[in-house]
């Protein structure tokens, strides 16, 4: 059974944003590597690059497919996750700690769109 | 949508807990545990596929050595019984129909090995050729199951565990051997750069031959492992590198169309090309050292200018080299060995340079 965390918003596309203050922490959900299977390559955006919420922002690739990524939140990359370039599997080991990109958040208010761990859980078991 | 159909070992895949998905009209099984253990344990020791997707049809008549010259692209006029043919069947366009392998049983008999996807296009075809020439027509695929057993330690598994004679086969011959009260036939075959057999029976036979193989430790290997293997020995895949629109000229595979037979289906387009060059050409593109992107099927290939001049058939990160490759389909300008070229992966631009299509050298039993 794949981890959901308390605290967290998801997307449906299978994205998490861990929120600190006005920045969120950006990654895919342990379901999203499970079902991805070994990661080897993680198409990431550049600082500064914008992000919309539910628009694609980059790229996770196992051997056999590449899976978009979707924003789950709108703002501006602040840091990209650069140990991930080198190590694209630690996806695979815990896919909460190695988040993809740091983002500014322009609209708080986007997070109501987000389903909270319980609703996630629900997604995930259907 | 039809529902996809399953092979003899549909059950024992779902049993070894393999990932599912649909391919050329099965469910098959893409992998067991992830491809690149499964990928290793081929080019190591040995995997055992199931194969049984692939589709059988057994020319036979008085004119069948004349028929199969005629749809298909190698020469296997007078080939001694036992000898086995890789080649083409074209459309008079010199685009494919399917790639295929040609078993010559001898007594005017031939077995055609065609791919999953493509067997009520290719039944069809053969058919509809066939109304001119004294041959019988058998499709076979709902009959046989087949397995594929691959890497260096597939013959003792073969000889040990299965019991059949195969150490006198050289590649691209079989034998048919008779065992439990069926015949069943043994290639020295396979679509993974290795030495290895593909094995054809009834599903009974199938069955037994899986299992015993796997309870004495083969690893299962699924379609995943199977496509990056193939493609890091430079074989190719219809519906990537061969197609209607390719021919086998345009994809590297001219050798494998006989020139000087007398005819076939599409032989004058093929001659015109190898005469006059062709517009598309495949080839092999290698991404910077340190880039560790991943060009994949479709993508576009794009020249100095940013302009489009090709596309990508299938594209890896190796699993033996761990080098981001691909084979693409290119205009014939952007053919050379060394020629810069770059590929646009999601939004991104990366250069790559032509490179040979075979990333990995195959170690095959002559």
């Amino acid at each position: 059974m794949a981890k959901v965390i308390e605290g967290l918003f998801y997307a449906e596309s299978h994205e998490y944003v861990k929120v600190e203050g006005d920045f969120g922490y950006v990654g895919i959900t342990d379901y999203a590597q499970e079902q991805l299977g070994s990661v080897v390559y993680v198409d990431a955006p550049e600082v500064d690059d914008e992000v919309t919420q539910g628009e694609e922002f980059g790229a996770v690739e196992s051997v056999k497919a590449a899976s978009d990524l979707m924003s789950p939140v709108s703002g501006t990359v602040v840091e990209v996750n650069e140990e991930l370039a080198d190590s694209p599997e630690k996806i695979n080991e815990d896919a909460y700690a190695n988040w993809i990109i740091k983002v500014q958040l322009s609209d708080k208010s986007e997070l109501d769109n987000l389903m909270d761990a319980a609703a996630y859980t629900e997604l995930c078991g259907e | 949508m039809a529902e996809n159909k399953k092979t003899c070992l549909y059950d024992k895949h779902v049993a070894l807990g393999a990932m599912i998905s649909p391919f050329g009209g099965f469910d098959m099984p893409i992998q067991y545990s992830n491809i690149k253990d499964e990928h290793l344990a081929v080019r190591q020791k040995v995997g055992i596929f199931d194969v049984s997707h692939m589709g059988e049809v057994e020319i036979t008549g008085p004119e069948a050595e004349k028929f199969v010259q005629h749809i298909f692209t190698n020469d296997v006029a007078g080939a001694e019984p036992g000898k086995i043919f890789y080649g083409m069947m074209l459309y008079p366009t010199g685009g494919c129909v399917d790639d295929l392998l040609v078993y010559c049983e001898g007594d005017g008999k031939f077995f055609l090995v065609i791919n999953a996807a493509n067997i009520d296009k290719d039944v069809a075809w053969i058919e509809e050729q066939a109304k001119d020439f004294d041959v019988k027509v058998d499709h076979q695929s709902d009959y046989y199951g087949q397995i594929a057993v691959q890497g260096p330690e597939a013959e003792q598994k073969v000889v040990d565990v299965l019991g059949l004679d195969v150490k006198d086969l050289v590649f691209y011959t079989f034998k048919k051997i008779d065992v439990d009260g069926e015949t069943i036939i043994a290639s020295r075959t396979g679509y993974t750069g290795e030495d290895g057999f593909e094995i054809y029976g009834s599903h009974k036979y199938i069955q037994q031959a899986w299992d015993k193989l796997i309870d004495t430790g083969v690893t299962p290997c699924g379609l995943g492992c199977r496509d990056t293997l193939r493609f890091e020995v430079g074989l190719p895949l219809y519906g990537d590198e061969l197609s209607a629109d390719i021919s086998p000229i345009m994809a590297g595979l001219g050798m494998f169309a006989k020139l000087d037979k007398e005819e076939f289906i599409g032989k004058d387009v093929l001659v015109e090309q190898k005469a006059n060059g062709v517009s598309k050409k495949l080839v092999g593109i290698a991404l910077r050292d340190d880039d560790k992107a991943i060009p994949r099927h479709g993508y576009e290939v794009v020249n100095a200018d940013d302009e489009v001049i090709g596309e990508v058939t299938t594209g890896y990160r190796t699993i033996m080299t761990d080098k981001s490759v691909c084979f693409a389909l290119v205009d014939a300008a952007y053919m050379k060995l060394g020629t810069e070229l770059a590929v646009r992966i999601h939004r991104k631009v990366h250069p790559g340079t032509v490179v040979k299509k075979r990333f990995y050298d195959k170690s095959y039993k002559k």
